[in-house]
């Protein structure tokens, strides 16, 4: 079963090198507790796409606000992929 | 051969996008008229006249706009380099000391921190403390980057705020040199781009100069897996009965891809595609083209003679920013000292680089016989210049050189020589010929950020997020 945290955590990590993700808080935006944008947001689900085979729809893009809205909505696609 | 996308133009918006599409494992083709990359900012090299060794120069680059300090966020650069994948320091950015603009009976610097241009136009223009302070509240909370706004007046919106007639031709002359294809005036939300990018941003230049950003460019475009051809004209824009773009002509061959982006230009782009599919819609070409000399003297300018990095100089009444009754307008002109964003460095060679605005259609007429004369003429006039501004520097000239509307034409293949495009601009890219796509100039966002960001920006929204 796939770290879906750990992915995109890594993931954000990459895209956005200079930002700390050590300490974010799972129920919190991302956008609140990092700098990311709507450019930043696609470069997520493109590096889902390219590393995991994983689709996310553009209407699907709010479901990936927080880490935790992140695991709820991904896992499946993990389990399936 | 098949390709998911083709970018026409090795330009910095070609080859922002070729990234991007190449980072998200679309094959991705650049195909380049000119032997080398760059476009707009490109380089060369000439061999001295007198004294031996040859010396490299870049086309323009005055200034990168949109300057930030290392960990600064939000901003339109820092978005540049996370979108690239570039870390700050790769840049080697060297800020400016300050600038100023220039004209008859008043001077106001600005520099890289907002607050030098906030208390000159305080000091120089008491009476219109409370009106500028509403119009940079104004621009600041001004959404610039709605791709469905429509035009506004400038100038109609600066009225609005102040009532100095002065200072709101000082505001608007570096925005207007530095990224207006209209004459005398611009599109607001281009206004506010300018705004920020130069006046609260500010400037610098990368150790090295536009070859570090190719540079940078190019690897990274090859670490992507995208291609670039040089030496290779697209002479024709392959369009099908559906009113779909599919493929090009290059060079006599066909080449095919389910999308087509172009950095051009859209009148340029316009010529080699379909014409039917545009149904007598023709954007315009712009109006303004500039001409710059460059010097090179054994020494540089001593700080004390003059510690700005950009003048941007008016000696009349009025700042016209429009295609000039003569061949150029020496009335007024940017110089660039290039040396004072290194103000640490004093040995070695002196640069300055002087543009001023230029007429198109008489260079064109021109004789082969009457060009160099010309082109003479202007060199004179602008290294006068230089001498005024700094009448006690004794450096020896080592080497000069100035290029045309016409040089300006004949490397880019603008029409007309255009720096800042046509007039009519297509603020989301798209065009009358489905997946056919502007970017760079002529989607809006110009200069050599400006230009990255429209060719990251149509990328993803056009080849990434609606993938065909
Ligand atoms: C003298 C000068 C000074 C400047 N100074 C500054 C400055 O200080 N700061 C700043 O930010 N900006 C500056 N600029 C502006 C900046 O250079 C441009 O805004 C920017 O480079 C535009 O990039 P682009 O990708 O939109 O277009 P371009 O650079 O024009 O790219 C288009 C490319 O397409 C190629 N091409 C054309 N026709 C064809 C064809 N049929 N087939 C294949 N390829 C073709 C061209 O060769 C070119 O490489 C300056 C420009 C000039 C000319």
């Amino acid at each position: 079963m796939a770290n879906v945290r750990q992915i995109v955590v890594d993931i954000i990590s990459d895209i956005a090198p200079d930002e700390d993700v050590t300490n974010l808080d799972d129920s919190v935006s991302l956008r609140e507790q990092l700098d990311l944008d709507s450019m930043d947001f696609l470069d997520i689900v493109m590096e889902l796409r390219k590393r995991h085979k994983v689709e996310v729809p553009q209407e699907d893009y709010p479901k990936l606000a927080t880490l935790e809205s992140c695991v709820s909505y991904l896992t499946p696609k993990f389990v399936t992929a | 051969m098949k390709y998911d996308a083709i970018i026409i133009g090795a330009g910095m918006s070609g080859l922002a996008a070729g990234i991007r599409l190449g980072m998200f494992d679309k094959k991705v083709l650049i195909l380049e008229k000119h032997s080398i990359p760059g476009g707009l900012n490109s380089y060369y090299q000439r061999r001295n006249f007198d004294q031996g060794g040859i010396r490299q120069f870049d086309v323009g680059l005055h200034a990168l706009t949109n300057f930030i300090k290392k960990g600064e966020k939000g901003k339109p650069f820092s978005k540049l380099l996370k979108q690239l994948r570039f870390s700050y320091d790769e840049f080697n950015l060297c800020p400016q000391t300050y600038s100023k603009i220039s004209f008859p009976d008043c001077e106001l610097k600005f520099s890289n921190d907002f607050e030098l241009l906030r208390s000159e136009v305080f000091e120089k223009f008491p009476k219109e403390r409370d009106n500028f302070q509403r119009l940079v509240e104004k621009i600041l909370s001004f959404n610039e980057l709605d791709l469905s706004q429509g035009h506004l007046s400038s100038r109609e919106i600066l009225k609005e705020c102040l009532h100095d007639e002065l200072l709101i031709e000082m505001i608007l002359c570096p925005p207007l040199i530095y990224g207006s294809a209209w004459e005398n005036d611009m599109d607001f939300s281009q206004f506010v781009v300018m705004f920020k990018s130069l006046y609260v941003e500010g400037f610098s230049r990368p150790k090295g100069g536009v070859r570090t950003i190719i540079t940078l460019l190019m690897n990274k475009l090859k670490e992507v897996g995208g291609e670039v051809k040089f030496k290779t004209s697209v002479s024709q824009i392959l369009v099908n009965d559906r009113g779909e773009a599919h493929g090009v002509v290059a060079e006599g061959r066909e080449i095919f891809a389910p999308i087509i982006f172009s950095s051009i230009g859209y009148p340029e782009t316009v010529k080699i595609a379909s014409q039917n599919f545009f149904s007598g819609f023709s954007p315009r070409v712009g109006a303004m083209t500039f001409l710059e000399s460059i010097f090179v003297f054994d020494q540089k300018i001593p700080l004390k003679m003059n510690d700005s990095t950009i003048i941007f100089y008016n000696n009349d009444k009025n700042y016209r920013y429009e295609s000039p009754k003569n061949y150029f307008d020496p009335t007024s002109a940017v110089i660039c000292y290039p040396d004072n964003y290194e103000p640490n460095l004093t040995e070695g060679e002196g640069v300055v680089r002087l543009t001023y605005m230029a007429n198109y259609d008489l260079w064109h007429k021109l004789s082969r016989e009457e060009y160099l004369p010309m082109k003479e003429r202007v060199s004179d006039n602008a290294l006068e210049l230089v001498k005024k501004i700094t009448p006690e520097f004794q450096g020896k000239l080592l080497f000069k050189d100035t290029f045309s509307p016409l040089t300006i034409e004949r490397y880019t293949w603008h029409l007309n020589g255009t720096v800042y495009g046509s007039i009519d601009k297509t603020k989301d890219g798209r065009t009358p010929v489905k997946n056919l796509f502007i970017i760079g100039t002529d989607q809006g966002f110009l200069g050599i950020v400006g230009s990255m960001l429209s060719g990251i920006s149509m990328a993803n929204l056009h080849g990434l997020m609606e993938a065909p």
